[in-house]
Parts: C-alpha cells; sequence; structure tokens
C-alpha cells in the first residue's frame, strides 16, 4: 500500500514516523517547501542568529532513506479522488492508496490595500524568513499588524537586530482574547521595557506604495502615517487549502475531518493546522493551529490509517510561548474573561515579571486550570490533577510537585497559598517540597 | 541566507554596533595583553611587578567592564543574538585565527617553552616566564615556570570570563551558582594552594585534580614525593585515594557527573567560562557520538593500562610488566565471573535495560577475548610500562588535553577533549549511567523541536532527540552544565536527581501524548 502525505510539518512527519513503526507501507511526504523537515516553531532563531538553518531539522537528514520514507518536492496543484491521484504543478502525477492531507496554514489578510506588495509579509514558511532576510538589509524600520504570538516574535526578531519596530493591535491589551488581564498586562510591559513600539487600540488601514511596487509607510485607522521598509502581517493564521477549492473534499474553513480524522472520502484523510473537525470535543475549538494537536493527530492519524481505529483524543489543553524574556506555559481551562463559576488564584512577583494563576470550580473545589509566566510548571502532575478533579487545597499544598523551574530558584508554593488562605480565611501550609522521588511516587499512584 | 557580519567580540557576538564603553574596554584589555608580548619579546624595561599586576589587572578589568556593557544594559534572559552570525564564534575568519593562535601557544608551552623564555638548571628566567616571577615568588617562592604562567593566565581567565558569564545567566541561579564553584576551585584549590603548598615545603598538591585526569598520581616519582613528604604528604596521598574510591562515586551517585565536569574541574571550568561562546560549535551528529564513544573509552582503557603497569612496575623495580599464560587465563575467570554475577543481578534487582546490559557485557567480553586471544599466541605477553607512560603524557596528557582540548575551541566546541579525551568523564559517565540518580527530565508534550537545546549542548548530545518523544536524557557524557535546560523556550528539560527510578530513568520510549489508554507505546 503506498501512503502519500502532502506536508511534512510536524503532522505529516509524525504520521509518517508511526505509519513507519506500525508498518511497512510504502510512505512519500510530499512538500513545495524545503527538502527536509525543519521546526517551524524555530523560525525567529534562524532570523536571530542563535541556530543555523540545519539546526532547526529534528531529523539527521540519513534519517529519511533509513527509515524508508520517501520524500519529494513539489506543489500539488490538484487532488483527482476518484482516480487516487495526485496532480503537481511542475507536470507530474503520483497515485495513492491512502492520501494524509497535512498542509498547514497561511497567514490572514483582510484585504488592506497594498497587502501583496513588496516588503509586506507573513511570517509563516521558510520563503517568509528569506523574505525577511532579505529585506533586512539597511531596514530603518518595521511596523507589524497584528497582536498574537508570531507577531511579537516578529517584533523580537527585528528588534535583535536593533531595527526599530512599531506593533499594532487592535485591542486594548496584547492577547487579551486568551491571556486574563494581569498576564496580558504583563506581556504589555515587558514589551515596553525591550523598548518595542507598542501601539495598542491600533489598526491596519492601508499600506502605501513607494511607486516602486514596494511598501514605503503604513496609514492606521486613527489617521497616523507610519514610515517603514517592511509591514509584517501576522493577524492570525487560517488553514492552507487553496488547492483543494476544484476537489471534491469537503471543507469549511478546514478540511472537514470526523472523530477517526477522514475526511468526506474514504482513504483520504487530513491533519494538523489545515483541517477542521466535525464535532470538536467540549471545551475545544474545531481548528487548533498548534504543534502540540498537530502531532498528535499525525500519531492518531497512523493508527487508523494501519488498522488500529482510534479516536483523535488531545486531553486536557496545553500550550506554551515565550514573550521576549517572558515564558509562557498553560494547562487546562483558563479563559481571558474567566466563566462565573470559575474562581482564580493568582500570585505575582513585586517585580512583575513573574506569575501564577491556578483557577479552579468555586462549587466544587476543583482546580480547573494553570497559568504560568516566568514559572515552569510539569505537564504531567498539572494534567494529572485536572483529569481527577483535584481538590484545590490538596493543588496547593502539593504545589512542589508541580514546580519544573531549574535547581535553587526561588520557591513561591507558600505565597501562592497564602493568597488562598487570604481569600478563604484558612491557615494551610505547604506540604510537599520539589523531589523527583515524590513526583514519581505521585505520577504513578 | 547566512549574514556574516564582522566581529572580534568575545562576549557579545555580532552585537550591531559595540558602544564607546566597550570599545575603551577592549583597548584596556588589549594593553593589558600587550605587556605580555612586550615582556615575551625580552624588553627588559617592564621585567617588574608593577607591570606585571597591570598587565593582569587591566585583562580583567577590560573584559568585565565590556561584558558587563554588553548584558547590564539590556534586559536580563537569554541572549544569544547573532552567534551565528559572528566571525568568531562561527568558524569565521577570526575563529580560526583564534584557533590557531591558541594551538600554536599550546606548543609552545608544551614542547618549546624556551621560547617563552623558561630558564635552564642554572639560567634565570627571561621573557615572558620571567614577567611572571614576581608572582610566584611571592606564593610559593620559587621563580616561575612556564606552568606558572599557564596557571595564572588561565585562572584569569576563568575569573573574568566566569563574571562574564554570571552576567549573561544572571536571571538562573544554577547557573550563577555553579560559576562561582568553577572559579573557587580554580582560584584555590587549582592555583593558590599548591603554589602556597610549595612555598610551606610541601609537595605540589592540587586536591581537586584526581586520577585519572591526574594521570600521574600513581607514578612513581609522585607516590615518593608524597611517601617522602610526612604526615602531610601522608594525607595527600590517602586523600587522593579517597577521591577516586569514595568521594567521587558517592557524589556522583547523589548529583551525577556534573559536581565534578561542571562544579569543580578546571578543564570544565575553562570550557563553561571562556570556552561558553563556542558551546554550541560541538558536532551533534549520530557519527560524532559514535567516535566519542570509541574515543574516550579508549582512552580510559590506555590509562588504566598504563596506570596498573606503573603500579607494578613500581613494586617491582621492573618496567616491563609481565602478562604469563596462568595470569591471563585467572583473568579470564575473574571477567567471566563477572558477566554472570551482572546478569544474575540484572535478574533480581538492578534491571539495566537491554542496550545498558549488551554495552557493558559486550566490553567485557570483548576483553575477554582479547586476553585470550594474547594467552592462546603469545604465551607470556610483555607491556612496556615507561614506553606507555610516555606516549600516554605525550599523545594525551600534552597533545589532547592541552593543544587540542582548548586550541580547537574556536572550531569544535569547547568541551573537545572533555568529550573525546578525557578519562575521568569516561569513568564518571559511565558511573553516570549505571549508577546515579542524575538525569534531565522533560516536561510532557511541551517540546516543539525547535533545537535550542542540542546546538547550545557543549558535549554534542542531540537533546532533542530525546525531548520531543518525551524521553528522559541519560547519557554518560552530560556534564549537566544545564544550559540546554536554560536555552529551552518552552521550559521543557530539568536536572533531577532521584533514586526512585535508579536503573530505569528513561523509559525505552513514551508516547507523547495521546490520551487513549491501549496506545500509550510509542
Ligand atoms: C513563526 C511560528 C511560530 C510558531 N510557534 C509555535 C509555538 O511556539 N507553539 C505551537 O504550538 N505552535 C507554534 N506555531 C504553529 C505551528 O508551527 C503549526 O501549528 C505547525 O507547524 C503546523 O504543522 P503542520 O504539519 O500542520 O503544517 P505545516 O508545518 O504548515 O506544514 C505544511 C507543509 O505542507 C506544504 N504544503 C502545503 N500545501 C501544499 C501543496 N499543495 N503541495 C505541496 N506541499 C504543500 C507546506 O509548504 C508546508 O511545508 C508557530 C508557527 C509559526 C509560523
Ligand atoms: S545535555 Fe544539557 S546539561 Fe547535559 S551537557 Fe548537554 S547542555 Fe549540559
Ligand atoms: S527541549 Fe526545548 S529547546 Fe529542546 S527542542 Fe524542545 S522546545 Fe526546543
Amino acid at each position: 500500500m503506498h501512503i502519500a502525505i502532502i506536508g511534512n510539518g510536524i503532522s505529516g512527519v509524525t504520521a509518517a514516523r508511526f505509519i513507519r513503526k506500525l508498518s511497512d507501507h510504502r510512505i512519500t511526504i510530499i512538500s513545495t517547501e524545503t527538502d527536509h523537515f525543519f521546526s517551524r516553531t524555530a523560525l525567529m532563531y534562524i532570523y536571530m542568529g542563535h541556530m543555523r538553518y540545519q539546526d532547526t531539522k529534528p531529523y539527521e537528514d540519513w534519517f529519511w532513506e533509513k527509515n524508508r520514507i520517501d520524500l519529494k518536492r513539489g506543489y500539488v496543484e490538484q487532488v483527482d479522488t476518484a482516480g487516487k491521484k495526485l496532480i503537481f504543478k511542475e507536470g507530474d502525477s503520483l497515485s495513492y492508496d491512502k492520501l494524509i492531507l497535512a498542509t498547514g496554514s497561511t497567514p490572514n489578510k483582510f484585504g488592506w490595500p497594498g497587502q501583496d506588495l513588496k516588503r509586506v509579509n507573513g511570517l509563516y514558511s521558510y520563503q517568509d524568513l528569506e523574505a525577511m532576510e532579505q529585506y533586512s538589509e539597511g531596514l530603518k524600520k518595521a511596523v507589524i499588524v497584528g497582536g498574537g504570538l508570531i507577531g511579537l516574535e516578529m517584533a523580537e526578531m527585528f528588534h535583535s537586530r536593533h531595527i526599530p519596530v512599531t506593533i499594532l493591535v487592535r485591542e486594548n491589551s496584547y492577547w487579551n482574547g486568551v491571556m486574563p488581564p494581569e498576564e496580558s498586562a504583563m506581556i504589555n510591559r515587558e514589551i515596553i521595557r525591550n523598548h518595542i513600539d507598542l501601539q495598542l487600540g491600533e489598526e491596519l488601514s492601508e499600506i502605501v506604495d513607494n511607486g516602486k511596487g514596494e511598501a514605503c509607510a503604513v496609514i492606521t485607522k486613527s489617521g497616523q502615517r507610519i514610515e517603514c521598509g517592511y509591514v509584517g502581517l501576522t493577524a492570525g493564521v487560517h488553514p492552507n487549502i487553496k488547492f483543494l477549492e476544484n476537489s471534491d473534499i469537503e471543507t469549511k474553513r478546514g478540511i472537514l475531518v470526523d472523530a477517526h480524522l477522514q475526511t468526506n472520502i474514504s482513504d483520504i484523510y487530513a491533519i494538523g493546522d489545515c483541517c477542521e473537525q466535525r464535532q470538536p470535543k467540549p471545551g475545544r475549538r474545531g481548528i487548533e493551529a498548534i504543534w502540540y494537536t498537530g502531532r498528535m493527530m499525525g500519531e492518531t492519524v497512523a493508527y487508523n490509517i494501519c488498522g488500529k481505529p482510534v479516536a483523535y483524543n488531545p486531553g486536557i489543553w496545553f500550550n506554551s510561548a515565550k514573550f521576549l524574556d517572558i515564558e509562557y506555559q498553560v494547562y487546562g481551562n483558563v479563559q481571558a474573561r474567566q466563566p462565573e463559576e470559575h474562581q482564580s488564584i493568582y500570585w505575582e512577583h513585586p517585580e512583575g515579571n513573574k506569575s501564577i494563576r491556578i483557577n479552579y470550580d468555586k462549587k466544587q473545589n476543583q482546580v480547573v486550570g494553570f497559568n504560568l509566566m516566568g514559572v515552569r510548571f510539569r505537564h504531567e502532575v498539572c494534567e494529572k490533577w485536572i483529569k481527577e478533579k483535584t481538590h484545590i487545597e490538596t493543588v496547593l499544598k502539593d504545589l512542589g510537585l508541580a514546580n519544573f523551574d531549574p535547581e535553587f530558584y526561588a520557591k513561591h508554593e507558600q505565597e501562592v497559598l497564602n493568597i488562598y488562605n487570604k481569600q478563604q480565611g484558612k491557615n494551610l501550609a505547604v506540604k510537599e517540597e520539589r523531589s523527583w522521588n515524590k513526583v514519581f511516587a505521585f505520577l504513578k499512584s | 541566507m547566512s549574514q556574516v557580519q564582522k566581529s572580534m567580540s568575545l562576549a557579545n557576538p555580532a552585537p550591531p554596533f559595540t558602544d564607546l564603553i566597550q570599545k575603551i574596554a577592549s583597548a584596556v584589555g588589549g594593553v593589558g595583553l600587550l605587556f605580555m608580548v612586550i615582556a615575551l619579546s625580552g624588553a627588559g624595561a617592564i621585567q617588574n611587578s608593577v607591570w606585571l599586576y597591570s598587565a593582569l589587572g587591566l585583562i580583567m578589568v577590560g573584559t568585565v567592564v565590556y561584558s558587563w556593557r554588553a548584558y547590564m544594559t539590556k534586559p536580563e534572559g537569554i541572549k544569544n543574538n547573532g552567534v551565528w552570525f559572528a566571525s568568531l564564534s562561527s568558524k569565521g575568519l577570526w575563529g580560526w585565527v583564534l584557533g590557531i593562535v591558541l594551538t600554536g601557544f599550546y606548543v609552545v608551552l608544551y614542547w618549546f617553552p624556551q621560547y617563552l623564555g623558561l630558564g635552564g638548571e642554572d639560567a634565570a628566567n627571561t621573557g615572558l616566564v620571567a614577567f611572571f616571577d614576581p608572582l610566584s615568588r611571592v606564593l610559593s617562592g620559587n621563580p616561575a615556570s612556564q606552568w606558572f604562567v599557564y596557571g595564572t593566565l588561565y585562572t584569569v581567565a576563568i575569573l573574568s570570563f566566569g563574571i562574564k558569564f554570571i552576567l549573561k545567566y544572571r536571571h538562573n541561579k544554577y547557573q550563577v551558582i555553579r560559576t562561582i564553584s568553577v572559579m573557587f576551585f580554580q582560584l584555590g584549590f587549582a592555583f593558590l594552594i599548591p603554589e602556597i603548598m610549595q612555598k610551606l615545603q610541601y609537595p605540589y598538591y592540587s586536591f581537586t585534580n584526581m586520577w585519572p585526569l591526574n594521570y600521574y598520581f600513581f607514578y612513581d616519582w609522585n607516590l615518593t614525593t608524597l611517601l617522602g613528604a610526612g604526615n602531610v604528604g601522608l594525607f595527600m596521598l590517602l586523600f587522593g585515594l579517597a577521591m577516586i574510591f569514595i568521594i567521587s562515586p558517592t557524589l556522583t551517585y547523589f548529583y551525577g557527573k556534573r559536581w565534578y565536569c561542571s562544579w569543580v574541574c578546571g578543564c570544565g571550568g575553562l570550557a563553561e567560562t571562556a570556552g561558553d561562546p563556542f558551546r554550541h560549535l560541538s558536532d551533534k551528529s549520530l557519527k560524532a557520538w559514535k567516535i566519542e564513544r570509541w574515543m574516550i573509552h579508549g582512552v580510559l582503557v590506555f590509562v588504566t593500562l598504563m596506570t596498573v603497569a606503573v603500579i607494578y612496575s613500581y613494586y617491582t623495580g621492573d618496567r616491563n610488566v609481565l602478562i604469563t599464560k596462568p595470569i591471563a587465563i585467572g583473568l579470564i575467570v575473574l571477567l567471566g565471573a563477572f558477566v554472570i554475577a551482572i546478569v544474575q543481578a540484572n535478574k533480581k534487582e538492578i534491571n539495566l535495560s537491554k542496550d545498558k546490559l549488551s554495552m557493558l557485557i559486550s566490553g567485557i567480553v570483548g576483553v575477554i577475548i582479547l586476553l585470550a586471544i594474547i594467552a592462546y599466541f603469545t604465551g607470556n605477553f610483555v607491556i612496556d610500562g615507561g614506553l606507555l607512560r610516555s606516549w600516554y603524557g605525550f599523545a594525551i596528557g600534552s597533545a589532547f588535553s592541552g593543544v587540542v582540548g582548548v586550541g580547537f575551541y574556536p572550531l569544535m566546541g569547547s568541551r573537545v577533549w572533555c568529550r573525546f579525551g578525557c578519562p575521568m568523564a569516561a569513568l564518571l559517565g559511565l558511573q553516570q549511567k549505571f549508577f546515579s540518580r542524575f538525569r534531565i527530565t522533560t516536561n510532557g508534550g511541551q517540546c516543539i523541536s525547535c533545537g535550542n537545546c542540542s546546538t547550545y549542548c557543549e558535549m554534542g548530545i542531540d537533546v532533542r532527540a530525546y525531548a520531543q518523544k518525551g524521553q528522559n536524557i541519560v547519557r554518560a557524557s552530560c556534564v549537566g552544565c544545564g544550559i540546554c535546560a536554560a536555552v529551552c523556550p518552552r521550559g521543557v528539560l530539568k536536572l533531577e536527581n532521584g533514586s526512585v527510578d535508579l536503573h530505569n530513568k528513561t523509559t525505552e520510549l513514551k508516547a507523547i501524548h495521546i490520551a487513549e489508554g491501549d496506545i500509550r507505546i510509542l
């Protein structure tokens, strides 16, 4: 059996790896972007000089041949579902028995005048990075449109080369659609501390052409004109499925898939950023364009293709990011606008660059989520607490089990507990200290 | 897409610009170096203590001020901007220049010290060595030797770049404490104490330098010196033995080899401080790992053989070690019994993973086969202890640890010696892998495979290969520097000690994250 995978990102590659573990099927991974899989999340580090492109490749180049995974560079223009054939822009074609679509995302553009000029680009692909590199030479000023994670990464990239940056954010606080107000305010402070010009409540109205088809300034909704040599469009992404427009594969915003990640056509599956769950799990979105879900879907689809049907179950939500120098981790249910039935315990370091938020259900006293800034927590421990609906007081007393900071880092467990004590008029004390032996015992219990 | 910017800066590679204070600081440090070059050229005018102390002071002040400007003017955090663009830290022109200069310095130091101005039996020092006489007289009462010059510069490097490292990682308490520790042990135990001991008429002895790194510990001259130095000498001898057989195994059991390699050891100390700008140059490929294992364990076997031969000849007075047929057969039987014992013990208690067990056994079986061949074909086998010793001293003691070990920093990363050549690292590494509470744990499914950890691992460990599978890192070579954990942008790695899972620190393979119970295995 020949399994073709379109997309050599984390989703497609994980699928291929697991199919190889489970079977002897012939596997071909197709991509138009690069010859080998690289970590998209590390694009910024290439630009900043922390790593070279080859350092971002998770597997050495011999890996593919050794595991009998064929790689093909090319752009699939059309999927012939009846003939089970892929037609390439380059003119050739490839037949398959089963097909996995793992084509990722593409940056949003909202019809701004000038959005297709030169010196205007999103940041998603390796080619986007090359464009950024090309126009950075002698660049005096960059403007970034959109207040998400990638926007800030882009700002950090320019900042690392001492290129002044302005970020236009529609909301009145950074990423406050996702982050609770305190954490969002912390990000604002971090951006400003790094001398990046953060303009909140400001939107792009148009990009100005310098007469040579290149951007030379932006004009904002408030009428401000900002001269710049580069405009970064980072107002989110959407599934990269344009090439499927004329096929009979059913799509909405993404490629629609069932619980087994199969599309409306049997033998065709879709995973990662490009797919949309017909019936998302409660509390989850239909499209979750992140690294981790892509990886889980890759694993799941491999089982389904290799005759071990299993439904996609991403488990308890988790994610992480880094805002300049502040690391961020989240486990479980933490929302920008707290639902009525939830209560937060929020601790913030006096210096304002670290915080721990623990959310619990007021009535049941059960922990529901953790939001960490500048502090590392242990994934498995948090997950187990949430899954087992652990009592908030148990969590607080054992908080040391969750801490994942390096040795000798200051302990804040009692300070967090004191906030709860104050809220509840109690006098609880921290019980479990940080120790691998105790963590191990807890996880095995 | 690589953009090469020319920069000579060691402290902060490729800043788009250095400020005025940094330029002045570089000049100040440069003047200090210049004094030494002038002294080397034989100019008598600057041969006195004022010039020496000014030179050392200027170098330190220059480095510290430069790094202060580089790091303290920016918010704390990981500062690796431009590392791969700067010529010095990316094997560019300046990297090669520095590599060649350092290598040349070591060649002169080891084999042509007369060019540094080392005096003979009754000739006084001249040049650079004479320049250091005043300090040497203060500390040990003797004129300087080329080793004293080297030791002083080495210590100055660890101290200045140690401060730089602390400024760079000031947000990370593990890094700060660890660096203070290497600075302390270098200055006190490796540099000052041995010198002062000499002044007090005791043998030269560094408490932190143990066999097999200190390969001459069991040499006849060393044993004779120690045994001839009364109670203090005896204490040194016993302490040295306790280090090898009690202190080191105990500490390694509790904390892994890091207690030595990145907290105490001078070679490690230089690599962590002065070598920090080059740590990412280590080769991460699987091939490099294979070469590494052969080389480092080869050196360990070499040093062990040599030491046995040396001790043997110390007792017999004969430099040739004779392995007769009965001895060879006796050894084979002994080793065979050992293999059986391990296999038995493994069934009941220690539970080694399959690959660990096979690695261990194949090693021992290899030695058995070797012995058998020798016993069968040659009857008696003669090991020339003296020859082994001189070859070890030349090839490993000097050429590898010095010339290649430090000279190749800008080309192969800061831990070339520690990774490929150090027998101490090999020994501690075996213990770390098989019998230590230390490992690096990974944080569930949080890894984004970005590669920062692997890139900045000076030991060339492909940390990401484990992290992205959610697997703990249990590698013999890991020196526990903690930099992988520091640079990880997603908080995935943590250096940890624990005894509960001593012989199963890494599960064979772990699912990344998928909830269905029946497919948890990857
Ligand atoms: C700068 C940046 C930082 C990020 N950081 C994080 C982070 O910290 N954490 C996180 O969870 N997520 C992060 N993400 C999101 C994450 O990278 C994506 O969710 C993930 O890479 C999606 O993987 P995928 O395999 O689904 O698709 P992709 O990685 O996008 O791979 C799809 C591949 O398919 C190819 N392709 C598409 N169509 C065709 C066609 N018709 N023919 C041939 N080839 C085709 C594309 O060229 C591409 O190479 C980041 C994204 C970016 C851009
Ligand atoms: S694995 Fe991490 S702690 Fe170990 S040597 Fe490499 S960087 Fe240092
Ligand atoms: S462990 Fe951290 S640094 Fe290493 S690849 Fe994963 S996310 Fe990157």
